[in-house]
This record gives C-alpha cells, structure tokens and sequence, in this order.
C-alpha cells in the first residue's frame, strides 16, 4: 500500500510511475489486439481500440457482445488471454522487466489500477460498512489519507451525488437508486482518471433510474474525468458522449459521435440494433 | 440399588472444582478452534497449491479420526519429541485442533457465500488483500457463520470429558476419581450427566434463538 | 524400546475388527433407534411427539462419554445384569446415535412435499402404505450424505468404548504402545486405520447415494476432490457436527 503524498491534486490517483494525468487529450486507454476466450467462447477477439483522456466514451451493442468484458479487464477483474492494455502509457497486465514483457506483478498492478474506478451493476457497497465508511475505507487504506481529509472528501462527493445526509445510513436501510449513487461517490473518492459504469442503471427500478443518471450527467459535464460505459440507457449515451462504440460479436463494427451513431450509422447491424432498442 | 444422597453430598465439593476445569478447557479450546479453523480456512483458498493441498489433506485426516486417538497421540507422543505439556494443555490443544477442522468447513461456507461482487468491489478499490480480508469479506462472513459455530461450542462441550482419559480433572475426571476412592461411581456419574445437559440445554435454545435472528 | 512383534500386530488387528464390529452393531442399532424416534417426532399425536422429542433433546445436550460411563457402572447396578462389556458399548452407541440420526430422518420426512402425502391419501393409502411407498423412498435420498458424515462420527465414536475395556483397536493401542514403550508408531498405524475405514465408509455411502438417487431419477451432486465428507453447508451443520452437534 503506497501512500499518496498529494491528496490535493485534483487527480490524486497519478503517481510518478504514470503518465501525465492531466487532461490533454493524449491516450489513456489501449487495447492491442486483445483476446478473451470463456472456454471455446470467443468474447475478444483480437480488439484493438484506445480512449483518449478526458473523453466520455460509451460502448453499446446486444448483450453478450463482449462490452462488459472490456470494463472487467481494465479493472483487472479478468485476464486476457492474448495482447496487452495499456493505461496512461503503463502495461496493466503486464510489466517490461529486462526488456521482455512478462504478467505483470501483484504490486504493478496495484499501482496502476490506482487509476481506475468502477461503478458495478449490482452497486456491491459492502453492506457491514455505514455509507460514510463504505466510501471512506480505500481513500484511507489504499491513498493514504488521514481520517479527517477522507470524511471531508467522502462529504462532499455525498453532497454531489445528493445523499449529504445519509452518511450514517448502512447500504440495506437504502433504495437500489441511493445506493448506486453512493456507489459512485465511492468510486469517484479514489480520485481515479478512468471512471468505469458497467450498466449501472440494469439493476434498479425504472423510477429510480433518472436520479441515478442526472448524477452522472453532473460529473460528466463538470469534471474532466475520462468515463467509459457500457449502458443500455441511449438518451443517457446520447447526452453524454463523446464517442459511441458499437460492438457485436466480440468486435468493434462501428464508432462515431453520438449523433453520427444514432442518427445516421453506417453498418446495418447497429442500425437493427438501435431500432429494437430506442 | 440404592441411592445414597451423601455421596452426593460428598462428591459436590470436588464437582464444582471439575465444573471450574471444565469450562477453563472449553473456553481455551473454543478459542484455539475458532482461530485455526479460520487459518485453515483461508490457506484452503490460497491460490498456492503448496498452501491449500497439504491444509487440505491434514484437515481431512484429523477430522475423520478419532479426538480420542489424537489426544493420546498428543499426550504420549509429543513427550518423546521433547515437548512437553501440562495434560490440560494437551488437552486444550487436542480438543481445539480437532474442532478447528469443523470450524475451517463453516468457516469456508460463510466465505463461499460472501457475494463475488465485494471481491470485485475491494478489487476495484484497490484494497490491498489483507485489508479485503479483514475490512470487507470476513466481517460478512463471520456473522453469517455465528449459530454454527455456536453449535460446536456445545458440541465441543460435550466431547471435553474426553480430556479425563488423559489425567485432567474436568467433570468426569473428578467423578471418576471420586469413584475409585468411595467404590460409589453412579451418583457422581449422574450428577455428572445432569450438569452437561443443564449447560448444554439452554446453551442451544440460546442458539436457536441467535440463529433465528441472525440468518436471514 | 522394541519393534511392533507380529504378535502385536495381531493384537492390533483383532482390535481393528471389534471397532468394525462395534461400529456395524451400533450403526444397526442406531438405525432403528433414527427411524423409530425420527417417525415418531412428526407423529399425529402430541404425546408421541413430546416423548419422542425429549428423547432426543436429552441426547443432545448429554456427553456420550459420560452415558457410556453411566450405561457401564449403573444397569449393572440398577438392574442386577451385567453386560458384556461390547454389548453395553453397542447399546451407549446406538442410543445416543440413533438420536442424532433421528434428526436427520425428521428432516427428510419433512422435506418431502405435502403434495405428496396428499396424494397417498387420494389414492387411500393407509399411512403406514403412504409412508413406505411415497415418503420414505423419496426422504431417503435427502438422508444418505448426512447419515454419511454420521457414520463417521459414530465410527469415531466407538474409541471411546475403550477407556471401558472394551478391546478395541484404541485399546490395543494402548497394550501396544505399553509393551514396546513407544508411542508415536503405533499411534500413527491406527490413526491411519481409522481414516482407512472411513475412507471405504464414505465410498460405500457415495454407492448408496447414487443408487438412490437413481431410484428417483436424480443424478448424482458433484463434490469437492479430496473430501471425504458431504460439504457441511451452514444449514446442514446442525446434524453433523462434532459428536452429532446440537442444532
């Protein structure tokens, strides 16, 4: 566990080992022909694509195409079976030691996942801990943080996702819609440059959902931080994009802008696509 | 056959020392089984087969011999190795040992059902491993698994007179003791037996109750 | 200090087979006692019913070790007969684990479907017919891999019979580490034979699960390598615990 010396900075999460986390519209995420097989399944296949900093970018296309995969092995919750990513310039998965490419080390990763958040779909808050806590514990376990500061920072993120007075609530006394949100303000308190949404609107019910996605609106419109999203919400894609990826079949068949992909699409599959979805 | 109530009378002075001794070994047994049973535990999820695959063999192996057995192991053989203990340790030890491999089960049912998104979630925070463990998975664990470990406190109650065979004076060891001395083994042995189901009765309503609550 | 002679060893397995003898009496006898008590917990009579339930409270919160000294040093006395020493062990044995067993037999009887006792009703069963034709055959399965875990508690169980004399394999244990003056040896041997046998316990049980299970057309569950044990989940705990645990 390495303690952040500057908590301060806006994007805390860096360390001297990444790139320049600063918004500068250089790459931050690369795929290089990665590959993900679940037994004869190919999930992956030979994906090649990057994210630039700051960019809000949201991958759509039927399920079992592959999207949430992609999440899952930027947090490193998977492995790929062939080609490497890169985050801020730094391998995840692996690590160059003595010129060669090797899996990368437990104490590699750690360091570079310090840029990554995530906001899962079924919000795993860890239900033993009070909210303030559930936010609380890696800012001070993981960064370092004393006590104080990371009450404060848990504060306001709370304040933002419009849960200030929750702190003391524990996750089950909630509704699937605070929850989530407290999710976020959890994810966002790392300071991280990559902010990772694997569906987080499929779990809740349909009236909660807006609350859920206004948050998010909010900190797309208002922070630099690079998003990433797998969603079947397409106003929500819509609104906030940059660029739309649509995957099928383990395999990126079209990107754009949102109004290039929901206007006017090129390939026939994301125009089937988005007819039985919109 | 007659039932002489002085013998009672004489045997309760040294049946409340056993009663002490009893529940002195339950408690430092129940302490050693509930600590190894959760190292146990968490080597038979390592990832490294040198960790899980002989904690695996060796649990198994003392879990399906006697207590009996071990504890003469424990009592005779390790003096001959040079290391040596006072019978109530060896006891103490035999019992705990044994029930850990009860507990390592219970204990790796609770961390079995500990949802595989509070692993991700402590992934995705960056949470280092032993804070994972500590902050996150075993806090949920644990209280799922309190009845039944509960349960083998009293299990662990019931099997404690067999530390007498080793020369401990716990319940059954006074009134055996007893016994040989006044040639009247019935009435302490009954006492004995009362006193067990006296503690052990309320001991498991008490669990029940627990278990209603905490199992949802 | 002295080798284990072959006369030892003679010794050694004679015990072994009174512990397999002890445990075959006793897991008969205990199976009666668990069907017997089982049935008459989920009887139509309360009396059946409480009697029955005290029966097994009683053994549950009682130390098998201390009934056995009772059942050795007070039928003698109360009774005026003395037991041979094994018999008296069988009897300890078969009660206190006929009790426990009786637990799981309730269960599985309460498990099956009300629509299946109402359906031996409809075709004018009568409950003794409703009972061996649909409930049993169907709780049987669900008892297998419980009574398993029983088993090998009751066959640890039967150690205890030699602190009373009976010559069990323990007991030979002990003449044998008194006349070679050496302990770990043959501590270990017969360690090792009681994993042995309920190694080949739980391998005949899983024949008998499967067989079963097959009678109801259920495919067999798959299992953890190197267990030998059904895995003891938190809600099946309560009957297989330690010496039958105290759920």
């Amino acid at each position: 566990m390495s303690a952040d010396s500057t908590p301060t900075n806006p994007n805390a999460g860096g360390s001297k080992e990444t790139a320049n986390p600063t918004v500068d519209g250089s790459e931050l995420i690369r795929f290089d022909k990665v590959t993900k097989r679940f037994g004869s399944n190919t999930v992956l296949d030979e994906l090649d694509f990057k994210v630039d900093s700051g960019k809000h970018v949201t991958l759509i296309g039927p399920s079992g195409s592959g999207k949430t995969t992609i999440l899952r092995l930027l947090m490193t919750l998977m492995k790929p079976d062939e080609g490497t990513i890169k985050v801020g310039g730094e391998y995840l998965t692996h690590e160059e030691r003595g010129g060669k490419l090797v899996p990368a080390g437990d104490k590699h990763i750690r360091e570079v996942r310090k840029n990554i958040g995530m906001v899962f779909q079924q919000f795993n808050l860890f239900p033993n801990m009070k909210v303030l806590r559930n936010i609380t514990e890696a800012p001070v376990h993981v960064l370092g943080l004393s006590k104080d500061e990371a009450d404060e920072r848990a504060r306001e993120l709370l304040d933002l996702v419009g849960l200030g007075d929750r702190c003391d609530a524990y996750p089950t006394q909630l509704s699937g819609g605070q929850q989530q949100r407290v999710a976020i303000a959890r994810a966002l308190a790392m300071r991280p440059q990559v902010l990772l949404l694997d569906e987080v609107t499929s779990a809740l019910d349909p009236e909660l959902v807006a609350g859920v996605l206004d948050v998010l609106r909010d900190i797309a419109h208002s922070t630099d931080i690079t998003m990433l999203c797998v969603t079947h919400e397409m106003n929500f894609a819509r609104d906030i994009s940059d660029q739309v990826l649509m995957f099928d079949s383990g395999r990126i068949i079209e990107s754009g802008s949102p109004e290039k992909i929901f206007g006017d699409p090129d390939h026939e599959r994301t125009r089937e696509f988005l007819s039985a979805v919109l | 056959m007659k039932w002489d109530w002085s013998s009672v009378g004489d045997f309760m002075p040294v049946f409340w020392d056993g009663v002490l001794v009893t529940l002195q070994a339950l408690v430092l047994s129940v302490i050693v089984a509930f600590t190894l049973g959760l190292v146990w535990a968490m080597a038979q999820r390592s990832t490294l087969k040198a960790v899980s695959w002989p904690v695996t063999v060796v649990t198994e192996f003392i879990r399906n011999t006697p207590l009996l057995v071990q504890l003469f192991f424990l009592y005779y053989v390790l003096p001959e190795w040079g290391i040596t203990f006072s019978a109530l340790t060896t006891g103490v030890i035999g019992l705990g040992l044994h029930y850990s491999t009860y507990t390592a089960e219970v204990y790796r049912a609770g961390i079995d059902g500990v949802p595989v998104g509070q692993w991700e979630a402590a992934t995705a925070l960056n949470l280092p491993r032993s804070r994972t463990w500590l902050a996150v998975i075993l806090p949920q664990a644990i209280r799922r698994v309190i009845p039944a470990l509960g349960n083998y406190v009293v299990a662990m109650l019931k099997d404690s007179p067999l530390i007498a065979t080793i020369g401990v004076l716990e319940m059954l060891g006074e009134a055996r003791q007893f016994g040989s001395v006044t040639f009247q083994m019935v009435e302490p042995l009954v006492v004995v037996g009362i006193a067990f189901i006296v503690i052990a009765y309320p001991a498991s309503l008490l669990l029940r109750a627990l278990e209603r609550r905490l199992v949802r | 200090m002295s080798e284990i002679t072959p006369g030892l060893w003679e010794l050694v397995f004679k015990g072994l087979w009174i512990t397999v003898q002890l445990t075959v009496f006793s897991a008969a006898l205990g199976a009666v006692v668990a069907l017997v008590i089982g049935l008459a917990r989920t009887h139509r009579l309360w009396i059946v019913r409480f009697l029955s339930g005290a029966y097994f409270e009683i053994f549950r919160g009682t130390s098998a070790l201390v009934f056995m000294f009772l059942v050795f040093f007070a039928l003698p006395l109360g009774f005026g007969w003395q037991l041979v020493p094994m018999w008296a062990a069988v009897l300890a044995m078969g009660l206190t684990y006929g009790a426990y067993g009786s637990e799981i037999v309730r269960g599985a009887v309460a498990a099956v479907s009300p629509a299946q006792r109402e359906a031996g009703i409809a075709l004018s069963f009568t409950p003794a017919q409703s009972l061996r034709k649909v409930i049993l055959p169907q709780a049987w399965p669900e008892m297998v891999p419980p009574l398993n875990n029983l088993l090998i508690e009751l066959l640890k169980g039967t150690a205890l019979v030699s602190i009373l004399g009976v010559n069990d394999i323990t007991f030979a244990g002990s003449l044998v580490r008194n006349a070679t003056g050496e302990s770990a040896p043959i501590y270990t041997v017969i360690l090792v034979m009681y994993f042995v046998l309920a190694f080949v316990m739980t391998r005949g049980m899983r024949l008998l699960e499967r067989q079963a299970k097959a009678g109801i057309g259920q495919a067999p569950p798959k299992r953890r390598k190197l267990s030998l044990r059904q895995t003891n989940d938190l809600a099946a705990s309560g009957v297989s615990g330690g010496t039958g645990g105290a759920a």
